[in-house]
């Protein structure tokens, strides 16, 4: 019924951000890539939809590539236009949006296809995660979130989205690193924020991982207190330590970025990774990210391919210690 | 008071010339896709972002509010006239209102829907001027042991008034339930029902189930009757409401009123639990329980359509006053509010007081001209039927077939929607109530999360179910419900045996 994606206020304002800023077009060179089509796996509305209808307009006013397609195939969380991808022959321009809660749907959806099955191209931004409770939590701070679970770890909820999506795995692996069985781990649910918020704020639920962007607003009028950032580093909008400085040795961010169908040419591979290079150096891009609250984190070829390849060993290690694959 | 000095300084800046048009085209555009099946008004206001950011606030929320309750009437109307809902919230309109539209009283259930919604949606828009702060301190108390008990109260209302067979209403919520199983288990990530097909895995969508139960069964059952039986025309009947409708349906929308605010305001209420029990409650107080599945009960109508528009104000509430998305639509309203740089939450009443007192200014006006635009209408509309029938129901199937299409764009939707229809028609044909269908499609799903996301919070502890004063006063009124008519018969005797002459049904017909 309600299945909006938690990330669509974020996401959505931000698409709202971008077509505020009308800038001038950099003269830069265009990549040969015209009338591109990327296929967006989750609803309009939604953070992939929302990033891809970003870039897209970046891409055409700063004369990158003319004539970006937006196209939503939702279904699964992205599995149902990953096959689609896949058997696409790959005549025309296309690219797929993918990221955390991409490759985590392939994998707990058990998909015959995989992101192995594409053609990656690029990975374009970062997203700060957190470890946050109400503020009027008992737990003070993560060593008083981390010894009450330990005590309890069943008694202990943890509260966020999909099961195999991005708030699930940082719960897993924050658990699995502070020495707690994963499979004795509690984490409920939440279709959208519309839920979840209430949950922590009425103490229904211990905790939430969640990206910081979401919740941006009932952190800063301080309903929400962030116990940890989950990144190499503090971020500059939030007096919150990292894991790292609190003694938990795990980092974690979301990421997105983009692949395409298997069996393109090399020429055409490289222009694409060339377009999204070139969208990395646009200060307008820049800007965009800023404010989304996300991080460039450019990153293409071979770097990438084997990111992207760790990254589907890394889901399915954590559904595994789960108990679920 | 302070309250209503600010309302009218917000109905001021409302009426300018400009604003007015906004509305205007709000809820025109609202209208539009309400009547079509398929297009939300959720997606619309998302798809509509970018276009008015040109716009002051101001003007854009007010074209947004439009949006939301124009939904809400445009979704009563093809439900009433071509038994398709538009909208997940006007399922329960479809049932007794399209049998009002085929006894030749199509004007009068139009005529219903729109004041009953009119009604709802102006005392919802005042509600949320006073209640605004209770319901948002209600809105964090319910969780999922909560939600769960007034979700078994819907089941086991509706199942209270299954008609006929109670064996076939079983049978009938079972199928419901089967079919909202389809998709992957929220709490555990395994598929269920998906037979290996991905585009399964979501689940099926509601307004598709919807629309397959009602409008290609519907196709369906006339087409096999189309040789042996006379067309017989649809009676055109009066176009306005009488007087004696007018009194049998001005007690149904304030009820309906009450049952939608608090669905709406609560974050996992929605609009469709509220027009299930405002249904069930009519057809147990109706003086005409007759009419309730021959030729349809203005009851039945009247009150539905005032629950679902009063819960649209009780989500804007929640919306309001603490920046909870409590419906997909308000969500997206959400997001335009942080675009413009304006923080929802507690304190927007007294931060941006201008903008939330025009805003709701222009509910009031809204709900205004959707009426002035719906009412005319109703005639209108109503005329439609006189189409003769092939072609009619060509077009209903045209219509259904685009609105299954539009929800996700795949193809496998439209073979799901001829499944679906293939298999109302069925049940029709053993005469199987379509309701409890579509309630346990609908609730079924959300009662299974609850139910599991509460013994997973407890940790199994089965007593958390029946923790709180709230999960404890809800069961005692299943309890009623299950026992009433026990109750009655008791009552009864008591009464007779002591003398009294009126019993309990004398009562209520004084």
């Amino acid at each position: 019924m309600r299945r909006l994606p938690r990330s669509v206020v974020l996401a959505v304002a931000g698409c709202l951000a971008v077509s505020a800023c009308g800038v001038t077009a950099q003269g830069r060179q265009e990549t040969g890539v015209r009338n591109l089509t990327m296929v967006v796996g989750n609803s309009p509305g939604g953070g992939y939809d929302t990033m891809a209808r970003q870039i897209a307009d970046v891409l055409g006013k700063d004369d990158i590539a003319a004539g970006t397609r937006v196209v939503n195939e939702p279904g699964a969380g992205g599995t149902v236009a990953l096959q689609q991808l896949v058997n696409d022959g790959g005549s025309r321009a296309k690219v797929m949006t993918t990221g955390v809660a991409v490759v985590g749907a392939v994998v707990t959806n058990n998909a015959p296809v995989s992101l192995a099955d594409t053609t990656p191209i690029a990975r374009v931004l970062e997203e700060p995660m957190i470890i946050a409770v109400a503020a009027d939590s008992p737990y003070r701070t993560l060593d008083d979130l981390v010894e009450a679970w330990r005590a309890d770890p069943r008694g202990i909820t943890a509260a966020g989205g999909a099961i195999g999506g991005p708030d699930y795995q940082q719960v897993m692996l924050l658990a699995k690193a502070i020495g707690i069985d994963p499979t004795t781990v509690n984490f409920v649910t939440y279709d959208g924020g519309g839920e979840l918020l209430p949950a922590i704020l009425g103490g229904k639920v211990a905790f939430t991982a969640s990206g910081y962007a979401e919740w941006a607003d009932q952190i800063a009028s301080g309903s929400i207190r962030v116990l940890a950032v989950s990144g190499e580093q503090r971020l500059s909008e939030l007096d919150a330590p990292t894991l790292r400085e609190q003694g938990v040795d795990l980092t974690y961010t979301n990421w997105r970025g983009f692949v395409a169908p298997p069996g393109i040419s090399e020429d055409k591979r490289a222009r694409l990774v060339e377009l999204f290079d070139q969208l990395h150096r646009s200060p307008e891009w820049q800007r965009v990210l800023e404010r989304n609250g996300q991080q460039d984190a450019f990153s293409a070829g071979p770097e990438f391919e084997e990111f992207l390849d760790r990254q589907q060993g890394l889901v399915k290690s954590i559904l595994a210690d789960a108990g679920l694959r | 008071m302070d309250v209503w000095q600010q309302l009218a300084e917000g109905f001021a800046m409302a009426l300018t010339p400009t604003n007015l048009l906004y509305a205007a085209l709000g809820v025109l555009l609202g209208t539009a896709v309400g009547v079509l099946p398929g297009l939300g008004t959720s997606l619309t206001v998302a798809l509509l972002l970018p276009l008015t950011y040109a716009l002051d606030p101001t003007s854009a929320f007010i074209m947004f509010a439009g949006i939301y309750y124009g939904g809400a009437y445009g979704g009563s109307t093809t439900s009433i006239l071509l038994n398709t809902p538009g909208e997940s919230s006007t399922i329960v309109t479809a049932i007794e209102g399209n049998l009002m539209a085929k006894s030749g009283r199509a004007a009068q259930a139009l005529a219903t829907a729109a004041i009953g919604s009119f009604i709802a949606g102006t005392i919802g828009s005042l509600l949320l001027v006073v209640l605004a702060s209770p319901i948002a301190s209600l809105a964090i108390q319910m969780g999922a042991p909560e939600y769960l008990s007034v979700m078994v109260l819907a089941f086991v209302a509706v199942t209270a008034v299954l008609g006929a067979s109670r064996v076939r209403g079983f049978a009938a919520l079972g199928i419901g339930l089967m079919i909202g199983m389809v998709g992957l288990d929220p709490q555990s990530g395994q598929q269920r029902l998906t037979f290996g097909v991905p585009q399964l895995i979501d689940g099926l969508d509601i307004v598709l189930v919807a629309v397959a139960m009602f409008a290609i069964t519907e196709a369906l059952w006339v087409a096999s009757r189309l040789r042996t039986a006379p067309e017989e025309a649809i009676p055109v009947g009066r176009p306005w409401l009488s007087g004696r409708d007018l009194s049998r349906s001005w007690r149904p929308w304030l009820r309906g009123t009450v049952f939608g605010f608090p669905f709406g305001a609560i974050p996992a209420g929605g609009a469709e639990i509220p027009t299930f029990l405002s249904y069930v409650t009519e057809r147990k107080l109706s003086k005409h329980p007759e009419e309730f599945g021959t030729t349809g009960a203005i009851e039945g109508v009247a009150g539905p359509e005032a629950a679902n528009n009063s819960s649209a104000a009780g989500s804007v509430t929640s919306m309001l006053t603490l920046g909870l998305p409590t419906s997909a639509t308000t969500a997206v309203m959400l997001a335009a509010f942080t675009s413009y740089g304006i923080a929802p939450g507690p304190q927007l009443l007294q931060s941006e007081s201008e903008l939330v007192w025009t805003l709701i200014a222009s509910l009031f006006i809204g709900n205004a001209l959707l009426l002035l635009l719906n009412l005319p209408l109703a005639p209108a509309w109503a005329k439609l039927l006189r189409i003769p029938r092939p072609y009619l129901y060509a077009g209903i199937v045209f219509f259904a077939v685009l609105g299954a299409f539009s929800v996700n764009t795949q193809a496998i939707d439209i073979a799901l929607l001829a499944v679906i229809g293939v298999l109302g028609f069925v049940l029709r044909k053993f005469g199987f109530p379509i309701l409890p269908v579509m309630m346990g499609v609908i609730l079924g799903p959300e009662a299974e999360l609850q139910l599991r996301r509460a013994l997973q919070i407890s940790d199994g502890d089965v007593t958390t179910l029946v923790s709180s004063p709230m999960t404890i006063g809800v069961y005692l009124v299943i309890a009623v419900v299950i026992a009433w008519p026990l109750l009655r018969w008791l009552v009864g005797r008591v009464r007779r045996a002591t003398g009294d002459r009126p019993d309990v049904q004398g009562d209520r017909r004084s």
